[in-house]
């Protein structure tokens, strides 16, 4: 007995559907199956914008806490000092590059998360891993692999104390 | 000497097969420019800009949606074909 006698006429068996025994009939499934494979891939994809998505909304909404990273006067100039802002995780660095100015950034090279310095020599943050150099006035990559700014850490001044109150990504 | 029914069925058999073939290289198509966009989305999101994220789930989620419409388009056809 073959399989398609047990079948009523007019009906097919899933299993017929997927396995057809027609060698014709073969190229259609594979293609079939590719195009599925295919879709739920686009499916992954649509999911990966998705959470670009709610992470840039939730970036959008977040509120930063105010902190006092410093007493400007324990700084002379060209000295640095490194803090955490705004999770004890994320280590930034400060620097007084004049006398009146203050400047703080996230100490994660945007490259590949290595931790820059600040070279009193060329007044840069300098990533050793891969070269990489970054304005201490603005952040901007001068040179090297790192295709975007450094986070900027927004200070106040109130006093004599320097109050860190947001985080300024890149292109923000 | 071949029977229609035989002659028929080949000829349901190639149209589905090229209509698939058809959807198959579509999908390819928009799946490599979804691909670029989430690249696009992402660079963006990881360089600050956070105004490019909304658009980009809209497109990709356009582009899933044709992807799927035409694989169950391409189902539909085939059951279509095998009814006949």
């Amino acid at each position: 007995m073959t399989p398609t006698d047990s079948e009523p006429k007019g009906e097919t068996n899933l299993w017929s559907e997927e396995f057809p025994i027609e060698a014709g009939e073969e190229s259609l499934v594979t293609r079939r199956q590719l195009s599925k494979f295919l879709v739920l891939t686009s499916l992954g994809m649509f999911a990966g914008n998705l959470w670009i998505l709610v992470q840039s909304l939730m970036r959008k909404m977040s509120v930063y806490p105010e902190q006092v990273v410093a007493n400007a006067s324990e700084l002379a100039v060209g000295e640095v000092k490194l803090f955490t802002y705004p999770e004890p995780k994320d280590i930034c660095i400060l620097i007084r590059t004049t006398a009146d100015n203050f400047v703080a950034y996230s100490q994660k090279c945007t490259h590949l998360s290595c931790p820059v310095y600040y070279s009193s020599k060329t007044k840069n943050l300098e990533c050793p891993c891969h070269q990489g150099a970054f304005s201490a006035q603005t952040g901007d990559v001068l040179y090297g692999p790192p295709k975007r700014p450094l986070p900027k850490i927004e200070l106040e001044r109130r006093g004599d104390e320097l109050v860190a109150t947001a985080v300024k990504a890149g292109l923000e | 000497m071949i029977s229609d029914y035989d002659k028929n069925r080949r000829r349901n058999r190639q149209r589905a097969l090229t209509i698939t073939t058809f959807a198959l290289s579509l999908i390819a198509i928009l799946l490599i420019v979804q691909m670029w966009l989430l690249t696009a989305t992402l660079e963006a999101f990881l360089g600050g800009d956070h105004d490019a994220s909304l658009p980009g789930a809209i497109i990709s989620g356009l582009i899933f949606f044709s992807c799927a419409a035409m694989y169950l388009f391409v189902l539909r056809t085939e059951r279509k074909d095998k009814r006949q």
